[in-house]
């Protein structure tokens, strides 16, 4: 799959560049031997590149990618298993998962019946875009379907990294602050849905649907916001309506939609 | 936490650099941040010496240069500042922004030899 480093192990990331442009030869004052050279580049190019090489993958193949981020404990896995039987059968479904150790989260996704490949970051907080392409050698043809990719349960870094995703989907549970899409923005604002996850326990909290709604708004202006409970089953139709339309796009011939069909 | 990973991708590039522009050791490292990236200039600055140990930058001093974002205003129709997410526009209030640059970080020069 990596096609962008052609590396044959996952530790390490070739960045080579052979553009051979003369260097500046501004000197700088007091220091006979130093000079100043312009750079201008971004330090996100590296990911970025194997972002758009699994996006192009994802396009190719008719993939409708999720990239699944949230705090611990907001029940994603849950989500993700629940979702799955709801789905199961439809089309090809694969899961990417991502914590810092164990491999709890893939064999519970195992145990419905799908692929899954688990990727252990270590003292690692994200995912990035690299780990994802490797990632998918481990896991069988999803052509036309849909892939998850749960992401480390951390609310700031993985807001930072495009891992070629079609969406991010954020997931916000009832026992969590209302006010999360205030203090965790960069997350909300890279997110173009928002679950809220757990509406079974709204009678038993001070949470409201509308405020927590209301900041996400704020910080991304026109963002989805689905209400749904993983465990009652309350909502879950929305959400599964939800990416069915996403698989049944993403499947379509990409030569219709240039000609605007 | 991420800031880590990226101090790596900070040497990676300017190992590459090195050998584009023809200099072994680097001195000083000028970084723009744009104000609305998932960075912490605090945590740049902690983490580059220790990443940059045993590499052509050890030693060398980061020096991170936050820049406003930008975003255009649906209500003011207009170009506005913005210094994080969930702000709303500096002029009217509105939150119906949308953001146009400042999730940048950006080598901008080098001190080199």
């Amino acid at each position: 799959m990596c096609g962008v480093c052609g590396c044959g192990d996952h530790s390490h990331d070739h960045d080579h560049h052979h553009d051979h442009h003369g260097p500046e030869h501004a000197h700088a004052p007091g220091l006979s031997n130093t000079r100043m050279v312009q750079v201008e580049q971004d330090i996100m190019a590296a990911n970025q590149r194997h972002a758009d090489a699994n996006r192009r993958f994802f396009t190719g193949q008719g993939i409708f990618v999720i990239n699944l981020v949230s705090s611990p404990g907001s029940g994603k896995t849950t989500l993700l298993v629940k979702t799955i039987e709801g789905l199961k059968g439809e089309f090809p479904i694969g899961v990417i998962e991502g914590d810092q150790q164990t491999g709890l989260d893939a064999d519970r996704i195992k145990a419905t019946g799908v692929p899954a490949h688990q990727i252990n970051t270590g003292k690692g907080c994200h995912l990035d875009a690299h780990g994802i392409g490797h990632a998918l050698e481990h896991l069988p043809s999803l052509r036309g379907g849909l892939l998850f990719i749960e992401n480390v349960g951390n609310l700031v870094c993985p807001a930072g990294f495009d891992l070629g995703e079609t969406h991010k989907v954020v997931v916000l549970s009832t026992t969590e602050g209302e006010d999360k899409p205030l203090k965790y923005p960069d997350m909300f604002y890279a997110s173009d849905l928002m679950l809220l996850n757990k509406s079974d326990l709204l009678p038993y909290l001070d949470f409201s649907v509308e405020t927590a709604q209301g900041y996400a708004q704020r910080v991304h202006p026109g963002m989805a916001c689905l209400t749904l409970s993983a465990r009652t089953w309350e909502g879950m139709e929305n959400w599964l309506a939800w990416l069915r339309k996403g698989v049944a796009a993403a499947a379509r011939p990409k030569v219709l939609l240039s000609e605007g069909t | 936490m991420h800031e880590m990973s990226l101090c790596e991708g900070l040497v990676q590039t300017l190992e590459a650099q090195a050998t584009a522009q023809h200099f072994t050791q680097v001195h000083k490292v000028w970084l723009e941040i744009g104000a609305l990236a998932t960075i912490e200039p605090e945590a740049m600055r902690f983490n580059f010496p220790i990443v940059a140990r045993g590499t052509l930058a050890e030693d060398a001093e980061l020096i991170t240069e936050v820049v406003d974002g930008e975003a255009w205003c649906m209500q003011c129709c207009a170009r506005v500042a913005v210094r994080r997410h969930g702000d709303g526009c500096p002029n009217c209030g509105s939150y119906q922004l949308q953001i146009l640059e400042g999730q940048q970080m950006r080598v901008r020069q080098l001190e080199v030899s």
